[in-house]
């Protein structure tokens, strides 16, 4: 379907985003009560050109704010406190806080977005084509002909007919439109894709075509994608390199294989063991507890509560995130957790 | 040996379009099954949306009534059940569970109101008498009504409501409990709490489960029997492991050759399958 052969050998190693002690926090003040929900705490991270990062975490950890900070798209009461997030855009530094006219460029141009809900980003009411219009036009900078002759060829080269552009978001299926905001969303062929939650809401068939679809494009365009979902398999066929995030933390960071293999955080280790294989009926446990409420998290190390390997240490101390075999941990009984 | 759920040639044809361009789709065609009474057992209904696995549900619980064919639980036409004491001695033994905890909770009203609700409808019983079932019924799913009590859905994380959920389909005490995707919008880390909990149910309280899903890895984890459903028909019935171990039919095969293996090397192999598959077509 697409031809890997066009895309152009790129230097790997070249960091495209670096995220450094971020610090984003909801601060609401009502009735004279004030609440501070740390949803972003101390995050630092690289991406690389031309690799797929995983976001890994469970609901109300804290990944969907990350995210919307990387992409400076947040709104009061969400607040950064601390810290900074930088693009490298053809060979350009771009500080999504410090610069916010050049960031309006960048956007959807160097920067896009893959989301959720297909059928909330597609207006129910107006044909797909109008979504590209508004989307795309005004960043690709060509004139009319031109502008749809590009979005005719990418949806062939992303295996939809042109014919989809004149329907509305209701004829197609639920596939089709999570096909379509993919168009959407690299039909200016940006550096850096953000793609949260993509293949969540999706059946298992269509899951696969949408994740193939996804690393296509990524392998023909040479971006960068943070890809966000809980769904650990999903990192397992897609990511690079995976991120697992705990209460607004980054608990542990690695190559997928060195991840999956050997996952040093004692909640890494439990989310691998309590996937289901086919073929295997063993008991798989649980984990206990809940997760924390992040305007009042555990103190020190925030897995404690619900960690089967917690001493004393884990209690008073924070572990720093620090490199460990081919990654970095946080935790003060990294590798001690076997994988059942 | 009694029957407790027994389907026969059920079939469900809705029709769709306006007063000109009228056609039918027939959502189920002709589905058979049959629950035993003395053997409590987790039955899957396995299909991708649209393969008929809701409407069948819905059907069990007397939402639709089928357009040929019949329904009977331990003896009963469901679609006979006219008279209000009927359809209420009917839902005590026959509970739901839907699929998404954050819509099935009324966000201005506290759970525990919700599961008072249940236990004064169908056990007809005071204040107290009330609480000690929703204290019991918590307890099989391994929380307390001191934990719940005074407490909104949106505090609570999407496994603990839907562990609520379950907890509320225990009060009337079921015989038989339908699970319409129950994980689906739950967290893959809390996932496993609901799938345990309903082998616990099977094995403790001797419940039959009808687990509706589309994902085949906890199908096989927790199911007895699996059926699976393709626009309509029953395209494999049987023994779970039998069924998902070694699949006939080629649509059986394609949903299992979708499952995603939890492990890098095999998932990228199975994902780049795929992709010369699509590229192919």
């Amino acid at each position: 379907m697409l031809h890997l052969a066009e895309s152009q050998p790129r230097t790997d190693t070249e960091t495209v985003l670096s995220v450094e002690n971020l610090k984003a926090y909801y601060q609401m003040n009502y009735f004279g009560v004030s609440r501070e929900v740390r949803a972003v705490d101390d995050v630092t991270l690289a991406i690389r050109r031309n690799e797929i990062y995983g976001i890994a975490g469970e609901s109300s950890s804290g990944k969907s704010t990350l995210i919307k900070t990387i992409a400076g798209a947040i709104q009061p009461p969400l607040r950064v406190v601390s810290g900074s997030v930088t693009f490298n855009f053809a060979g350009k530094p771009l500080d999504v806080y410090g610069a916010p006219e050049a960031m309006k460029d960048a956007r959807w141009r160097h920067l896009s977005y893959i989301m959720q809900g297909s059928m909330n980003v597609l207006n129910p009411v107006r044909r797909v084509k109008h979504a590209f219009h508004d989307f795309a036009f005004a960043h690709m900078g060509l004139a009319n002909t031109a502008f749809w002759g590009r979005v005719r060829e990418h949806l062939k080269r992303l295996g939809l007919d042109p014919r989809v552009l004149d329907s509305y978001p209701h004829q197609l299926s639920g596939g089709m439109r999570q096909r379509l905001t993919i168009a959407l969303a690299t039909v200016c062929e940006p550096e850096f894709i953000i793609a949260d939650e993509p293949t969540t809401a999706l059946d298992v068939l269509v899951q696969q075509d949408v994740l193939a679809l996804i690393k296509d494009v990524q392998q023909r365009m040479g971006s960068s994608i943070i890809f966000v979902t809980h769904d650990m398999t999903v990192h397992a066929a897609i990511a690079d390199r995976i991120g697992i995030v705990y209460a607004g933390r980054l608990v542990e960071e690695g190559p997928t294989e060195d991840v999956f293999a050997k996952p040093q955080h004692p909640y890494t280790v439990h989310l691998i063991s309590s996937l289901p294989r086919l073929g295997d009926v063993t008991r798989r446990k649980a984990l206990p507890g809940k997760p924390p409420n992040l305007s009042d998290p555990p103190a020190a190390c925030r897995f404690h509560p619900r960690c089967p390997l917690a001493v004393d240490r884990c209690r008073t101390e924070n572990p720093p995130l620090v490199p460990r075999a081919s990654g970095r941990v946080a935790c003060w009984r990294a590798g001690e957790a076997e994988v059942s | 040996m009694s029957t407790l759920l027994e389907l026969a040639n059920v079939t469900k044809t809705f029709s769709v379009g306006g007063l000109f361009d009228r056609s039918k789709v027939e959502a189920v065609k002709g589905a058979g099954f049959t629950l035993d009474d003395a053997r409590p057992e987790i039955f899957t209904i396995v299909g991708e949306s649209g393969s008929g696995k809701t409407t069948i549900a819905r059907m069990i619980l007397g939402n639709e009534s089928p357009t040929s064919g019949t329904i009977r639980f331990m003896g009963e036409d469901v679609a006979g059940l006219r008279s209000r004491r009927q359809r209420l001695a009917f839902m005590a033994r026959v509970q739901p569970i839907f699929q998404n905890p954050f819509e099935a909770f009324n966000p201005l009203t506290t759970l525990d109101y919700y599961l008072y609700a249940t236990a004064r409808r169908f056990l007809q019983v005071d204040k107290a008498e009330a609480d000690e079932a929703m204290d019991r019924a918590l307890g099989h799913v391994g929380l307390s009504l001191a934990e719940v009590k005074g407490r909104y859905s949106h505090e609570l994380s999407g496994g603990q409501l839907q562990r609520i959920a379950v907890a509320r389909a225990l009060i009337p005490g079921p015989k038989l409990i339908v699970a319409d995707e129950p994980v689906s919008m739950v967290d893959a880390s809390l996932r496993m709490s609901i799938v345990n909990l309903f082998r616990t149910l099977r094995d403790e309280l001797g419940v039959s489960i009808i687990y509706i899903t589309h994902d085949l890895a906890t199908a096989y984890y927790i199911s007895d029997r699996v059926i699976i459903m393709h626009r309509g028909d029953i395209v494999e019935a049987g023994d779970a492991k039998a069924v998902l171990d070694h699949p006939n039919h080629a649509y059986s095969l394609a949903l299992k050759n979708a499952v995603l293996p939890p492990d890098p090397v095999a998932a990228r192999k199975a994902l780049e399958m795929r992709r010369s598959v699509s590229s192919a077509a």
